[in-house]
């Protein structure tokens, strides 16, 4: 099918755009790399009466290191999130989670802020970006405001994003230590949604976990924390059997969706069983 | 509506057209690329893959507003001078398509594909290629030409692969 007629408009600059989605009102829609967004407007499920196209806005796109964070432009491509060498020395499970969204032809296109703005409970990134703690630049007539990740992801693909904001970097904290990361899907064919998926870094010290954040994809309207988990495994001896004791809370505190992929139950059996292997395997021992 | 500028399979087109218009409509209706086809139109089947500044995307989830300025390479323009890419040439003599309605877009992304990983495995072209359906399910011989493919364009002789008994 074909979308509904729009206005179009190609900004170059952030301040352009932000100038553009005022103009457009509250119809107006902003298009990152459009994996998503012409989809759903094709389906006429979105039929914005304008559309503001970010493509040029040059400032966006890029991934580059402030102090001590990693700063990722939002309109950087998946692919080149998953080939960048500053996200593969910082943020590993970053690009490992990328490399896993769609398949190589959208990951030429879709862009790592259109996904987190997007926040579909099945997609990758947001549970990925909340296990590491990003933080969310939010441009808006009023200047610039930083949102953290535990506060963007509001519900079902509802962001902190006003109408007339927009998501320009996301900042990574570095971490310290000796990390390990892991990113665990599930999910039944190819190209497909994920099911579940676990999003673990876990920092170990002394044959000791000394600390875990694990994010979970897919367990509710938004992306979680499995807080029980990450509790149980502060301080825990690095082995299998307190791992798995640890992942038997995964579930606790979620909202998992019945659908034609999933009953509820099944998903949180799937947070029990991918937790204990995206940390197993972010423990960096045998499993 | 807007005029873009957009070279396909090495020629430059100057057109109007209305936002609307996905590239993959520009390119069979407007510029007679008919050999790029529409498959599923919900982005999942890639029959509609192309090239764009070099890299596969499915033109039925790019507008052709988004194309303007950039390079366009259809599986209209990869054969060189009457001779068959590859690719082209892999998927003929391995057998790589039933009805061949995937067959473009199969090969526009295998050769995305072989650009970035000169000797994939097997498990490494299915994963690579995991944006095609092929709805007649004959992957395996997919497989060994995209296989074929590679070994030829990196200058090899490939010696496992046999053509399917």
């Amino acid at each position: 099918m074909i979308p509904a007629a729009f206005e179009y408009v190609r900004p170059s600059t952030v301040d352009e755009a932000l100038r553009a989605l005022a103009d457009g009102g509250e119809d107006a829609k902003i298009l990152a790399g459009g994996q998503s967004l012409i989809p759903v407007m094709r389906l006429r499920l979105a039929a914005p009466s304008t559309v503001v196209d970010l493509t040029r806005v040059s400032e966006l796109r890029g991934v580059r290191e402030d102090g001590d964070a990693l700063v990722i432009g939002a309109m950087t491509t998946h692919s080149d999130v998953v080939s960048d060498p500053l996200i593969a020395q910082h943020a590993p499970l970053i690009a490992q989670a990328t490399e896993t969204v769609a398949d190589r032809q959208v990951r030429h296109r879709g862009t790592f802020g259109g996904a987190l703005a997007h926040a579909d409970p099945a997609g990758d990134l947001p549970a990925v970006a909340l296990a590491l703690d990003a933080e969310f630049v939010l441009a808006g007539a009023g200047g610039r405001r930083t949102v953290p990740a535990r506060e963007f992801f509001v519900d079902y693909l509802t962001t902190a994003l006003a109408e007339d904001e927009i998501l320009v970097e996301v900042r990574v904290p570095k971490l310290a230590g000796q990390w390990g990361m892991h990113y665990e899907k599930f999910n039944r064919v190819a190209q497909a949604w994920s099911i579940v998926a676990v999003a673990a870094a876990v920092r170990r010290e002394d044959g000791h976990i000394a600390e875990a954040r694990i994010g979970l994809t897919n367990m509710g309207p938004t992306p979680l924390r499995a807080t029980a988990t990450e509790q149980a495994l502060a301080g825990a001896t690095a082995g299998a059997d307190a791992i798995a004791g640890a992942a038997a809370h995964a579930a606790e505190g979620t909202a998992p969706s019945d659908d034609l992929n999933a009953k509820a139950d099944y998903r949180e059996h799937l947070a029990r069983v991918l937790t204990r292997r995206a940390v197993t395997a972010a423990a960096g021992i045998q499993g | 509506m807007t005029q873009i500028s957009v070279r396909v399979d090495g020629v430059t087109y100057t057109d109007e057209v209305e936002p609307r218009t996905l590239l993959v409509h520009h390119l069979r209706e407007r510029l007679g690329k008919v050999g790029t086809v529409v498959g599923c139109d919900t982005s999942n089947c890639g029959a509609c893959t192309v090239h764009r500044d070099g890299e596969a995307v499915k033109s039925c989830t790019v507008l052709a507003v988004q194309a303007d300025g950039s390079e366009v390479t259809t599986i209209e323009g990869i054969a060189q001078n009457g001779s068959l890419h590859p690719m082209q040439k892999a998927f003929h003599e391995m057998h790589g398509l039933q009805c061949g309605y995937c067959t473009p877009g199969m090969i526009m992304a295998s050769i995305d594909l072989v650009a970035d990983n000169p000797d994939p495995s097997e498990h490494e072209v299915r994963e690579g290629i995991e944006g095609n359906l092929c709805r007649c399910t004959g992957y395996q011989n997919i497989v060994r030409a995209v296989q074929q493919a590679a070994a030829e364009m990196r200058g090899s002789t490939p010696d496992t692969l046999g053509a399917q008994a």
